[in-house]
């Protein structure tokens, strides 16, 4: 198998990988690049857990082969956190208890991060939907819900 | 450094990303073996994992020049192949001129499937219950298609031929789907059944197209059904019943009677025979009061 040789921006950083063409990004991702964050759940775009943005979208790594991130920009939930101040998503989920195993919880909060940045002030309604591809099996979604709505606020005010 | 490297264990799959319809063409065409055509892979990259197809080649058609761009034409849109849903809800032009078409799509999958499945992705998937099918084939939007020996429109509604089959020939691909201009007074609406209330299979769904006089008189409608037939069905006796009417309830009545008539479903867990039949017939119903509306009819 002949690798391809990818140039992306992971997280500001440029960053040039080889993958198999029939390698996922998510697999890229964790194999390849160390960047664990994003999990694999299901593997077939059912449960967000391997959520990131290419090019300003969220899309599911897992259903984007490694080699469509050519000239991509990615931002994984490494990228969340400035240095070691935890974003206030991070902060509201962690204060809130909005996680128990945490799989799904780098998927939702790339997710939920992606929500704010294009409306700042989204109604209960708004994030639910907005989730709805994200899974949790084991939090429940009202402390999820509740978690996303306080950090909106904390940004807003800020 | 000896990483164990999964990939989805197709080792002899190629993948190439050409820069021209005409290449992408050629290298389908010439290609041996099973090839698929990536663009969202929000369904191609499921049939690799679940090993239902193993192709020899991908073509990822997304550095194509203008696949990605939605762009004026005669008064309509022509929304290239690769756009993805996200894309076409955020162009207030073609939500403003075809909001069925809109609403059928964004009714796929999640934020993150939204954010790269396209249109023509779930046209050439040739699931009969697409939910962007019915307001396509509504709408006579038209596909552009390019293969090796040129390029072709074909009605959106030819393409599907049965469940996962496409009219499209060896090497032929779409490479934008049009939406064409409409009167004033004129609108449309999708809507389906599921059991849930988001990311679900449509067990049944309708769309309906309208263009109005300006005392609010139907003066010519098309109705599409889903998932009630081995593909999408255009229902030309239902669009019928509405023509010459203001949707009255009898109006209404005919075009629900002449929608389940035209139905020819499986039954299965999610919706039996009947149950899809009398639903197309009230889904086709309120989808038609919609898109009155929508044309400012009263
Ligand atoms: S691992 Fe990608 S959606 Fe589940
Ligand atoms: S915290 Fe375990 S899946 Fe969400």
């Amino acid at each position: 198998m002949k690798n391809i040789p990818v140039s992306t921006t992971i997280n500001g950083d440029p960053i040039e990988f080889l993958c198999g063409p029939d390698e996922t990004l998510l697999e890229v991702l964790r194999n390849r690049l160390g960047l664990t964050g994003a999990k694999e759940g299901c593997g077939t775009g059912d449960c967000g857990a391997c959520s990131v943005t290419l090019n300003g979208r969220l899309v599911c790594s897992c259903l984007v082969l490694g080699a469509e991130a050519e000239g991509g920009e990615i931002s994984t939930v490494e990228g969340l956190a400035a240095g070691d101040a935890l974003h206030p998503l991070q902060q509201a989920f962690i204060d809130h208890a909005a996680l128990q195993c945490g799989v799904c919880t780098p998927g939702i909060l790339v997710a939920a991060k992606s929500l704010l940045d294009k409306n700042p002030n989204p109604t209960e309604t708004e994030i639910r939907y907005w989730l709805a591809g994200n899974l949790c099996r084991c939090t429940g979604y009202d402390k999820i819900i509740k978690a996303v709505q306080i950090a909106a606020e904390e940004m807003r005010s800020a | 450094m000896s990483l164990k490297i999964t990939g989805i264990g197709l080792v002899n799959m190629q993948y190439a990303r050409p820069e021209t319809a005409a290449e992408a063409s050629k290298l389908l065409a010439e290609a041996r073996g099973a090839t698929r055509v990536l663009a969202g892979g929000t369904d191609v990259l499921v049939q690799l994992k679940a090993g239902m197809v193993e192709p020899d080649l991908i073509v990822d058609i997304k550095k194509i020049d203008g696949i990605r761009s939605i762009t004026q034409e005669d008064g309509g849109y022509r929304v290239g192949a690769a756009v993805s849903g996200a894309e076409l809800g955020e162009h207030a032009g073609v939500v403003a001129l075809w909001p069925g078409v809109v609403e059928g799509f964004e009714l796929i999958g999640s934020t993150q499937v939204q954010g790269r499945a396209t249109m023509a992705g779930n046209l050439c998937n040739g699931s009969p219950a697409a939910d962007s099918v019915p307001g396509m084939v509504a709408a006579q939007a038209i596909a552009r298609i390019q293969g090796p020996a040129g390029t072709r429109d074909c009605p959106v509604a030819d393409i599907p031929v049965s469940p996962g089959k496409i009219s499209l020939a060896k090497g032929e691909i779409i490479t934008s789907i049009f939406l064409p201009a409409r009167p004033n007074h004129a609108s449309d609406a999708y809507l389906r059944f599921i059991p849930r209330t988001e990311m679900d299979i449509a067990v049944a769904s309708a769309a309906v197209s309208l263009v109005l006089d300006g005392a609010g008189v139907c003066t010519s409608a098309r109705v599409a059904l889903g998932a009630v037939a081995p593909t999408v069905v255009l229902v030309r006796g239902a669009a019928d019943c509405l023509v010459g009417t203001k949707l009255e309830d009898s109006a209404l009545a005919a075009l629900s009677d002449a929608c389940s008539a035209a139905c020819n479903p499986i039954d299965d867990k999610r919706g039996t025979v009947e149950f899809r039949t009398q639903v197309a017939g009230v889904l086709a119903k309120r989808a038609a009061r919609i898109a009155y509306d929508r044309a400012g009819g009263r």
